[in-house]
């Protein structure tokens, strides 16, 4: 596995995207969104399946979405806000379970032409296939490393949705030299799933072990 | 009677920014046993860095504060109303501190309450009257992606070829750390209980948590079972995060409750690496943390 850190800076550029691989560790730069459960759900029924008209207002917020989002990436986390009389600073900023968001990720990339994806725990079949179709990458996080992520935040540019609550709202981040783990590429490769069969294989010996 | 507020905002601060000792020792004896420069390493180095920040800093050491579990041991003569009262407050103050996220949800409108508190279920508080003349207060902050992993298990189980005896207690537990792979946050803790109903297991499998991890179970066949079960779970490779490795699971408390003719529960509660457990002991004026 190599050791060195590959510096990557938002946005992307699709080259530095297909250099990456499995096992490669990051130190990204840049300005990203965050975005989980309300986000997403959010996202999808109004610019994707269009089961909920958008109104103006949610139309002016993803017009800045998309502002941020070409080439951009998407940081699925609930961080822990404080403000001040100067603005909001992130104290804590570590990923959340990303397997959630399978049912909307494959499109999202689609509709911001994402570079990457941030979280923890992996993403399934639909969103690896995305990911390569869109050259995009899935980043993983190391779950609950908030205090050090939020060493990496340099400020809160924007908070938009802010009315879906602390966690759920999409935090506009300036963040240099967030640490980051390749872990699903833009070649097929998905090292959850080679873990996941690797563990399985090991699981039924171990279940037939009396 | 002191005044509990303030000693409970600083309970809540100390469970949320400072791990347990022994909880960081454990981590950190998976160091030697994870290659140098491998992902599984280099997750460890920043799972100790992030302890030692938050610390520092007195920030969260995980932005998923998590369901804040109370358990609360009082003498005789405290009233539990007031004492509720005390700890909603110290709750309500330590997420306008941001020492705590406001995490409770309504689940119908989903709006944030934004105050992490919700409703009699929300935080969670288990009252019991002591013999003692001490008020003891415990608190596990228990996140989001741990929880979400949890299961139970309804013996015999043929997906899993487990059936009513410690083996199959043992299948069980194998099948929910494979299961849980890397979004348990790994390396975890197990809190396993067999028996009881589907409430009293999952309420006994979570108060193993407040147990230090060098308890040695009474029970030598669910002492040698947990052994057993740990060994195992790390020979899954799942590694921290899910990145492979030989960490996975670092120990696993097990309980066995009476359960009825009919049932044949084994529950097991999975506890991230974030094992965020804090003890406030009050001996009249006096008051210590643990």
């Amino acid at each position: 596995m190599p050791d060195r850190a590959i510096p990557l800076t938002v946005p992307i550029a699709e080259p530095a995207i297909s250099n990456l691989s499995v096992g490669d560790t990051v130190l990204l730069s840049g300005i990203i969104v965050t975005a989980r459960d309300t986000a997403h759900r959010w996202l999808y029924d109004r610019f994707i399946a269009n089961t909920i008209a958008a109104t103006a207002e949610d139309q002016v917020v993803y017009e800045q979405l998309r502002t941020y989002l070409a080439g951009g990436v998407i940081y699925h986390c609930g961080p822990v806000v404080r403000q001040d009389g100067i603005g909001y600073h992130v104290t804590a900023a570590g990923p959340t379970t990303s397997i959630r968001e399978e049912p909307y990720q494959a499109d999202i990339i689609r509709l911001f032409g994402l570079r990457g994806v941030i979280g923890k725990g992996g993403m399934g079949t639909k969103t690896l296939t995305a990911l390569t179709g869109n050259s995009a990458v899935y980043f993983h996080a190391v779950g609950g490393t908030a205090a050090v992520i939020a060493e990496h935040i340099e400020c809160v540019l924007d908070v938009l949705k802010h009315e879906f609550g602390m966690p759920e709202a999409m935090w506009v981040l300036q963040v240099r030299d967030v640490p980051l783990f390749v872990t699903m590429d833009a070649h097929g490769s998905s090292l959850h799933a080679t873990v996941r069969e690797a563990s399985r294989a090991r699981l039924h010996s171990l279940l037939r072990d009396d | 009677m002191v005044d509990l507020i303030p000693p409970l905002i600083e309970l809540i601060r100390l469970s949320s920014t400072s791990l347990p000792l022994d909880v960081e020792q454990a981590l950190q004896n998976t160091l030697h046993s994870e290659h140098p420069g491998s992902p599984a390493r280099r997750t460890m180095e920043l799972i100790l860095e992030n302890a030692a920040v938050a610390r520092r800093k007195s920030v969260p050491i995980c932005q998923d504060t998590g369901t804040p579990i109370f358990t609360v041991q009082y003498p005789a003569g405290y009233a539990q109303k007031e004492l509720r009262f005390a700890i909603l407050t110290a709750v309500e103050q330590a997420t306008a501190s941001a020492f705590l996220r406001s995490n409770a949800v309504h689940p119908v409108t989903g709006i944030n309450s934004g105050s992490n508190l919700g409703d009699p279920w929300f935080p969670t508080i288990h009252f019991e009257e002591s013999g003692e003349d001490t008020l003891v207060i415990d608190l596990l902050l228990k996140g989001g992606g741990c929880e979400n992993v949890g299961r139970q298990y309804s013996l015999p189980d043929e997906t899993i070829f487990a059936g009513r005896d410690l083996d199959g207690v043992r299948k069980a537990a194998l099948d929910a750390v494979f299961q849980a792979q890397g979004m348990g946050c790994a390396p975890g803790f197990l809190g396993i209980a067999i028996g009881g109903d589907r409430g009293s297991g999952y309420l006994a499998s979570k108060q193993l948590f407040l147990e230090p991890l060098d308890a040695h179970n009474p029970d030598p066949a669910l002492a040698a079972l947990e052994e057993r079960i740990t060994l195992e779970a790390n020979q899954l490779g799942i590694g921290p995060m899910g990145f492979g490795g030989k960490n996975t699971i670092l120990k696993t408390h097990i309980t066995a409750l009476h359960r009825l003719p009919a049932s044949y529960f084994v529950t097991v509660s999975y506890m991230c690496w974030a094992y965020r457990r804090r003890r406030m002991t009050v001996r009249g004026e006096a008051i210590t943390y643990a």
